[in-house]
């Protein structure tokens, strides 16, 4: 499923890496004990520190480091033990102090790997380089004025994560299933709620593109703040595409910063930006550098939840579901626990299957996410439950199921209020087997001639006949019994 | 590492601090001539030494993660040269 | 009777206010005239005499009610205006600031505050505190009470230099400075007052504005070791608000003052006797050696190599440094803006009109040290530099208590002097600025007069976090010298 580009003279790849900046969950910001909290009142989140006041000073938050340390671990990551806060330099009005407080010679995490199962089934694994803590910005809003922009510093001072890949992707593809994978390792772990539309999850994307076969790296241009996992693909393929017409038309890639417009589905060049950086980044004499023990780490790795990796394998090893299913019942971490208690005690294989079939479809439709759903787990697993022991049909399933999203309530009762029990007894079904083999005795003929085809008219006859209540598969067998 | 009056602009550009031209010649004279001294510090071998940033051996002290402070916008915004309201301002970015 | 009471120091202000011979605002009235008939030494960027008189009120009645806070209730003190105090304007005597008035009080001004003192007035001082003569400041220079011969005004020494001026001319009782190298010593020294340095970390930082935020030290500016020790009591301690702020318990430093020094190990490093020192600061040198002897010390040459690579490396470092903390002056959240066409343009019309020539100058060599291509060879350098001065003073302290140099290379000099020579001026803090790039506590001590007739100072340095024996072998230096001269007129 190798992803090439056509060009004039032979298939292009692209190589991609990816910068993703996570917002950290916790309370206060990463150096003064203002609020995170999304949607407050303009410049109601500041401290005095936040907004640069002279002589203020930062003091590091204890949780977001705890945070930094537990990703890089849900990222098979190095923690480096010894790490330094240093200072970016460079102007801009929504960076108070004239530099933002980050990590550079010496991040907190080192390298790592995050795996990605690819849909047709080969496993991808996708080196990470790095991951450091940093300042967000606040926000500049250029619309309110004309002639002026106004700054909101809530953002001012809240923590990153700065999780920096290899160029170890190639094609969009790998990218959302990156960008997936990366946001539900964050969100079991409980470090970032992964929430691309209010920012807490930001991507740039590394591209740059080489003949095939060729191991050299070409000039890369950078897309800043693509907002959907969706957008970061388009803006990829588009961009890549862009490289390679400029290559076949004989000219050279510029390095430089591009932005994506969602609306044209293109990338455009930043002009504003183009002017030479020197960042200056020297080390933070304001704080002191970060020395963490083993102990320390050892007893966040301890503390660690089940990761989806682990959890995928737990479920296709111990309910014996087929890898697809799992893979999609573990991305996240609700509907894998959704999922367990459904399945718990019962036909697994059945409960992926009304989660994955029956409830998800129910949930898209309406929007909903799954500790939102109109039925409970519980309610789900008895439903399972009378569909396996063969109180119901599963046809009839549906329809409790039905009524159970619609109005609520408890499957055992629905079936019993609705007299919805399936017909085992023999007799009975055998009545009704006969009555409509005398009824019908051209197909009987039809049948008998060999048109074997006949058995599923003759099984829908009884089952309309019994309200779809009869045992399906009695039925089919008393069917071939009396018309052999 | 004598410094020319085009880097003594771009430096000035880089710290964004507005110098007539007039005073270029005379600035990168006094930077030469502070440059040119702390270069002695070349006749030293720092092979091998670690750099040092802070004085002290003690780690950085952590603070507990709660929010106790902030919703002081007045404060915030009470020396602002043209702040709105709500905001603060500066001349309009065009991206 | 006024004459008198500002002649005063702490300890003898705090017994006969302990005795009811006065009261604070009697102090305070008579140090406000002395600041109102002494203002042409522009030793104040804002006097506030009304807060004075409020809180020397309020002094006096905790004291009617039994509830005096100690030695410091009730006493006048100035405060250098690079301390953010809360309602009042805040200046660091830079046009950036322009009309800046904090909502928060500096941890050290607000300690202060609790324990009773009485804030005078905010005390000026070198632009963003980068100077040695006090002749930076927007607000203009402050003169020293003390005249030579040749009756030209003389610099107080920098930059907490308007610090200096007060507490010399007996306008405060005592002041606070801050010393990144050397700011509260060579001034102390240029004006005939003690001025103590701490160890790095003992004063909260919170609420200064920065210089140079791995250097920047507050510290007392007193009219003898005594109040130094008392005023230091006061100021220091631990706070959570800066990283920096060292989390060890506060001595009482006035108990340390034993006046027994017998078997002290005083250190006298070699490096300190540079070529073409006036003979004069040689003489006043070798006096401290033999105070120090006479009192039983045991005196012992050691050796601190890297001492002449000190300053260079500082005028590295500092610049570095304070180019990125003053970053933040940058015309949208306080202080003075000054409008442009856009964005980039109101950045460098602000910076450009709001910084004074000696922080342009620093500012542009700290961003071109940290600068692409120049960052190793400058400021890593210079680190490693830093590496190996604080590893020599390590050494000579395995083998002496304290070091004994003198504070500055010459006394104070003519108003306009050095101005056209940068390097020329920074030389002033060759002996200050070591002990300042390892952390160190060192104070600054009368030690006699120049054949001018201008206060030369005796400079220690003492192990980190031991103040106590910097203090001791100061107050043994005062006790021998006997300095009893007084600014003519004063």
């Amino acid at each position: 499923m190798t992803y090439l580009i056509q060009g004039d003279d032979g298939d292009w790849e692209v190589v991609i890496g990816l910068e993703v900046h996570a917002q950290i969950v916790s309370n206060s910001k990463l150096f003064s004990g203002a609020s995170t909290a999304f949607g407050g009142a303009p410049n109601s989140h500041v401290s005095l520190v936040d907004a640069a006041m002279p002589g203020m000073l930062p003091v590091v938050n204890r949780v977001c480091v705890e945070q930094a340390v537990r990703t890089g671990l849900g990222l098979n990551a190095k923690i480096n033990l010894h790490s330094v806060f240093e200072r970016k330099n460079y102007f801009y009005p929504d960076l108070p102090f004239g530099y933002q407080i980050s990590q550079f010679q010496h991040p907190i995490v080192g390298e790592g790997v995050v795996t990605l199962d690819m849909p047709d089934g080969s496993v991808r694994e996708i080196g990470i380089e790095r991951l450091h803590m940093e300042q967000d910005a606040g926000k500049s809003m250029h619309d309110q004025d004309p002639k002026r922009t106004f700054v909101d510093l809530n953002r001012a001072g809240v923590a990153l994560m700065e999780i920096v890949s290899k160029p170890d992707l190639r094609s969009p593809e790998e990218v959302g299933a990156y960008l997936r994978k990366l946001r539900s390792i964050l969100r079991y772990l409980g470090t970032c709620d992964g929430n691309m539309e209010q920012g807490s999850l930001r991507c740039d994307a590394n591209v740059s593109v080489r003949p095939k076969g060729s191991t050299e790296l070409r000039t890369r241009c950078e897309i800043k703040n693509v907002n959907s996992v969706r957008f970061v693909m388009q803006a990829i393929e588009f961009e890549a595409e862009r490289q390679v017409d400029i290559y076949d038309a004989g000219d050279t890639v510029d390095q430089e910063t591009r932005l994506y417009d969602a609306t044209t589905g293109e990338t455009r060049s930043m002009r504003s930006k183009e002017e030479a950086h020197d960042y200056r980044y020297f080390p933070d004499p304001d704080l002191l550098p970060i020395d963490l023990s083993q102990e320390y780490v050892d007893k966040i790795r301890a503390a660690l939840p089940e990761l989806p990796d682990a959890k995928k394998l737990r479920f296709i090893d111990d309910y014996g579901i087929a890898p697809d299913d799992a893979g999609v019942l573990v991305a996240e971490q609700e509907t894998a626990a959704f999922f367990e208690a459904v399945a718990d005690g019962r036909d697994a294989k059945l409960a992926a299957n009304w989660v994955i079939h029956e409830l998800f479809a129910v949930l898209n439709k309406s929007g909903l996410d799954i500790d939102e759903s109109p039925v409970s787990a519980e309610s789900l697993g008895k439903l399972v439950g009378l569909i396996a022991d063969n109180t119901i049909s599963g046809r009839i399933a549906k329809d409790v199921f039905e009524i159970m999203v619609a109005e609520g309530g408890d499957p055992e009762a629905i079936v019993e209020e609705k007299g919805l029990k399936q017909i085992t007894d023999t007799g009975a079904i055998e009545g009704e087997v006969d009555k409509i083999i005398a009824e019908n005795p051209g197909q009987v003929e039809a049948y008998q001639g060999g048109n074997e085809k006949l058995i599923g008219w003759f099984v829908g006859q009884v089952m309309k006949a019994t309200g779809g209540k009869a045992n399906p598969k009695m039925v089919n067998e008393l069917l071939r019994k009396k018309l052999s | 590492m004598a410094l020319d009056e085009a880097t003594v602009r771009s430096i000035a550009k880089l710290a964004r601090i507005r110098v007539a031209d007039d005073d270029l010649p005379g600035l990168a004279n006094e930077l030469n001539n502070i440059l040119g001294w702390i270069e002695q510090l070349n006749e030293v071998d720092t092979d091998g030494v670690e750099p040092l940033t802070v004085v002290g051996d003690a780690q950085t002290p952590m603070r507990q993660d709660v929010v106790n402070d902030g919703d002081i916008r007045d404060d915030v915004l009470a020396n602002a040269p043209d702040a709105e309201p709500e905001f603060f301002t500066v001349p309009k970015v065009v991206e | 009777m006024s004459d008198a009471l500002t002649s005063l120091t702490i300890a003898q202000a705090a017994a006969k206010l302990a005795a009811g011979e006065t009261s604070s605002v009697e102090l305070t009235d008579a140090h406000i005239a002395a600041m109102e008939a002494h203002r042409d030494l522009n030793a104040f960027i804002t006097e506030t005499p009304d807060l004075a008189r409020a809180r020397a009120a309020e002094s006096d009645a905790r004291r009617a009610s039994g509830d005096a806070r100690g030695p410091l209730d009730g006493i006048p003190i100035a405060m250098k205006d690079l301390f953010c105090t809360e309602g009042v304007l805040t200046t660091a005597a830079s046009h950036i600031l322009d009309g800046f008035t904090p909502t928060y009080e500096s941890t050290v001004s607000r300690k202060l505050r609790e324990v009773g003192t009485v804030m005078l007035g905010k005390a000026n001082l070198d632009e963003f505190a980068m100077g040695s003569a006090n002749v930076t400041s927007y607000y203009g220079p402050v003169k020293s009470p003390w005249k030579a011969a040749d009756g030209k005004d003389r610099v107080p020494g920098g930059s907490s230099g308007g610090s200096a001026t007060a507490v010399a001319a007996n306008i405060a009782m005592a002041a606070t400075g801050t010393d990144t190298g050397g700011s509260i010593r060579q001034p102390a020294a240029f004006c005939g007052i003690v001025g103590l340095k701490p160890t790095y970390g003992r004063c909260s930082r919170w609420g200064i504005v920065a210089f140079a935020s791995s250097l920047d030290q507050a510290g007392p500016m007193t009219k003898t070791v005594e109040d130094a020790a008392i005023m230091l009591s006061a100021m220091a301690g631990y706070d959570p608000m800066d990283s920096t702020s060292a989390d060890k318990p506060v001595p009482d430093f006035a108990a340390a003052l034993t006046g027994d020094i017998k078997g002290l190990k005083v250190g006298i490093p070699i490096e300190y006797r540079v070529e073409g020192m006036p003979y004069e600061i040689e003489e006043a040198w070798q006096k401290g050696v033999e105070w120090l002897k006479d009192q039983g010390a045991e005196i012992v040459e050691v050796s601190l190599p890297h001492t002449k690579y000190a300053l260079p490396t500082y005028y590295i470092v500092a610049p570095a440094e304070a180019s990125s903390n003053l970053a933040r002056y940058d015309g949208v959240r306080y202080g003075l803006r000054v409008e442009g066409g856009d964005l980039t343009e109101m950045y460098e019309a602000t910076r450009g009109e709001g910084f004074g020539a000696e922080v342009r100058r620093r500012v542009l060599i700290g961003a071109y040290v940290l600068s692409a291509g120049y960052y190793d060879a400058y400021y890593l350098k210079a680190q490693k530099l830093r590496t190996l001065i604080l590893r020599d003073f390590t050494d000579a302290f395995d083998k002496v208590d304290v070091l004994l140099t003198p504070t500055a290379p010459s006394a104070a000099f003519a108003i306009g002097e050095k101005m056209d020579d940068p390097v020329a001026m920074y030389l002033n803090d060759v002996f200050a600025v070591p002990a300042s790039l390892a952390g160190l506590p060192a104070i600054s001590v009368p030690g006699g007069l120049s054949s001018e007739g201008l206060p030369l100072g005796l400079h220690l340095i003492g192990r980190a976090f031991d103040e106590e024996t910097v203090l001791r072998a100061g107050q043994a230096l005062e006790t021998a010298a006997g300095f009893t001269a007084r600014p003519a007129g004063f």
